[in-house]
């Protein structure tokens, strides 16, 4: 473990990190060039006793999706998801924007440890300034040999393709993701086969997130152990959390996984704003269920919060003080999922629309009663029953809201306005 | 599929500086269809948005049909069937942007740009949209993207001057 207890920012403040002149002034690619002495075996070992667990949400375990590809079949690739549009996650962006060579070089280091020829990198379409930097960098990495053909002298050779999506939630899905970058609209594919077996034009395909991919260059420079210690057993490493909405200072903390609180994260970004108390939070990012204050003391461990009710997703936290209204927070939610939903299936597509169309009544203080009951029940038909997690998680802040705070919900029920915001501007 | 166009006349139409950025990428993948969202990329940074005529252009390059490369035009928020405003304004109207603004913000914008129904300015400097994705700078909200780059901890006052700032930076070029 490094002084810092840091992986990820461990260079922050060194100059000139978005440079590979920069980045190799504190080391960088000494982990590639280790990577290519130990050999792709080595390397696999090192990530298995690292723990690393994917960084894109569902929290799989890096090493054994990576076992998952067939021994002997190649070609196989590569696909580094850069979709990053998960509401309240914000530190891929990070990470792209000031540390794009430890995060190529951990492109790099996966790609020669799984042998792929070649490894694309797809970022979504609203990030344009960031896909440009990368592609310069891509660039300098070239010229340096560490990309192309025989990188290092290792006979293996890697294509790195920076690839821009176009405005699309859906496409941070895998096998959307591949879907897209085969050329087609962004719909997900029916699994299995994952793409561990068959992804990317039918080969073997490895996707993983730009957070867990950063970790590689520290974990293959000191080590799995070394990596496992800066967090706990369960929850090894530390991860970079995006915290936002009610809170002083927003924005990304890196710190180790299962020592820390939440609350540890509400004060590091200076607490609740304007000395409001604290209502309810969304750990996880959008998809994820509401939380209240009895939980600010859970640690920031996978089963410690999906024993809370939620989850660690993708790492986002937004905090939201007393004077929130969660039904128009769930309204935001719902209207977001039914313009991502990219209309595959019937349940998410009909069951988006109407959440929609009635969480906009609810929040006018139109919506009756029953409506809020067929809400419950439209719900219950979409989780579970969606082709692809979107429909599903589509239904999860509002049930999970409005069974914390039936009460809010209710009163909303032909009170003619938003009762929340009412009561703020009566009592001002 | 044995018909498939090698050339048309609605390719002739396209630069040739576009044509060759459209060839590089097609060689760049393991297959051509990969370079569809790239090249309609390439397309709309030179003409401003993709009109019918470069959608049978870029399926001609990368020997597909039409319908496969509008399949996926249409499909994509970004790409624009019909010319938008100069620059594109996209206000990010998701949850941690809203709990801190974002409303009154984009409520502003419309007021004092006077927008039309699409959010265009009647100048057409401007299309302004707000059903977008969450645009990850939730730390920075409330926030706008204009064209690639993006602006954080706005007002409804600082982004009415942003607006009108690049306004008349445009005004001072032309």
């Amino acid at each position: 473990m490094t002084e810092s207890g840091l992986v990820l920012t461990r260079h922050h403040g060194a100059p000139d990190q978005t440079t590979l002149a920069g980045y190799e002034r504190v080391g960088g690619y000494g982990a590639l060039r280790r990577a290519v002495q130990i050999g792709p075996d080595e390397v696999a070992v090192q990530v298995k006793a690292s723990g690393l667990r994917g960084r894109g949400g569902a929290a799989f375990p890096t090493a054994t999706k990576w076992s998952f590809l067939p021994k002997e079949t190649f070609p196989r690739y590569l696909c580094v998801n850069a979709d990053e549009s998960e509401p309240g996650c914000f530190k891929d962006r990070v990470l792209m924007e000031e540390y794009p060579h430890q995060f190529l070089e951990g492109v790099l280091i996966a790609a020669f440890a799984l042998r792929v020829t070649h490894s694309f990198i797809y970022i979504r379409g609203e990030y344009r300034s960031q896909r440009e930097l990368l592609e310069r960098a891509v660039e300098e990495v070239y010229r340096a040999g560490y990309a192309g053909r025989d990188v290092l002298g290792s006979g293996w050779g890697c294509e790195l393709i920076v690839h821009g999506g176009a405005g699309a939630y859906i496409c941070g899905e895998e096998t959307a993701l591949l879907e897209s970058l085969e050329g087609r609209r962004g719909q997900p594919r029916l699994k299995p086969p994952f793409p561990a077996v068959k992804g990317l034009y039918g080969q073997p395909t490895v996707v993983n997130n730009v957070e867990t991919l950063s970790n590689l260059p520290f974990i293959v420079e000191q080590g799995g152990a070394a990596y496992a210690a800066t967090g706990t057993e369960a929850s090894p490493g530390t991860r970079l959390f995006c915290v936002s909405g009610h809170v002083e200072h927003p924005g990304t903390f890196e710190v180790p996984m299962g020592r820390t609180t939440f609350r540890d994260l509400v004060e590091l970004a200076g607490g609740v704003w304007k000395g409001r108390k604290f209502k309810a939070m969304q750990p996880g990012g959008g998809s994820m269920q509401i939380l209240g204050p009895e939980h600010l003391d859970t640690p920031l461990d996978f089963k410690a919060v999906a024993d809370a009710g939620s989850s660690l997703g993708a790492g986002a936290l937004v905090v939201m003080d007393e004077s929130t209204c969660v039904v128009n927070v769930a309204m935001r939610l719902v209207d977001f999922y039914r313009h991502e939903s990219c209309g595959k299936c019937v349940p998410c597509r009909e069951g988006t629309y109407f959440e929609s169309e009635l969480m906009h009544r609810l929040e006018a203080g139109v919506a009756t009663r029953s409506e809020l009951a067929d809400l419950s029940d439209v719900c219950a038909n979409m989780d579970g029953r969606c082709f692809c997690p979107l429909g599903d998680t589509a239904t999860w802040f509002v049930m999970s809201a409005y069974r914390r705070f039936p009460e809010e919900f209710e009163m909303h029920c032909g009170a003619g306005v938003c009762p929340v915001r009412y009561r703020q501007e009566v009592m001002v | 599929m044995a018909d498939l166009p090698t050339s048309s006349k609605s390719a002739e139409m396209l630069d040739t500086a576009t044509i060759r950025r459209i060839a590089d990428m097609k060689g760049k993948y393991p297959e051509a269809r990969s370079a569809v969202l790239p090249s309609l990329w390439a397309v709309q940074d030179k003409l401003g948005y993709l009109p019918t005529w470069s959608l049978e252009a870029v399926a001609s390059q990368l020997g597909l049909l039409p319908s496969d490369v509008e399949a996926v035009s249409s499909f994509y928020s970004m790409y624009f069937n019909h010319r938008p405003g100069r620059h594109i304004v996209q206000v990010c109207l998701n949850v941690s942007c809203g709990l801190r603004g974002a409303d009154e913000l984009l409520e502003q914008l419309r007021e004092s740009l006077e927008l039309d129904d699409e959010g265009n300015t009647p100048d057409g400097s401007f299309t302004i949209e707000g059903t977008v994705e969450c645009l990850g700078a939730c730390g920075g909200a409330p926030m706008l993207q204009v064209d690639r780059y993006s602006y954080v901890d706005l007002t409804p006052e600082t982004a009415v001057e942003l607006v009108q700032g690049i306004r008349a930076e445009d005004g001072r070029r032309r």
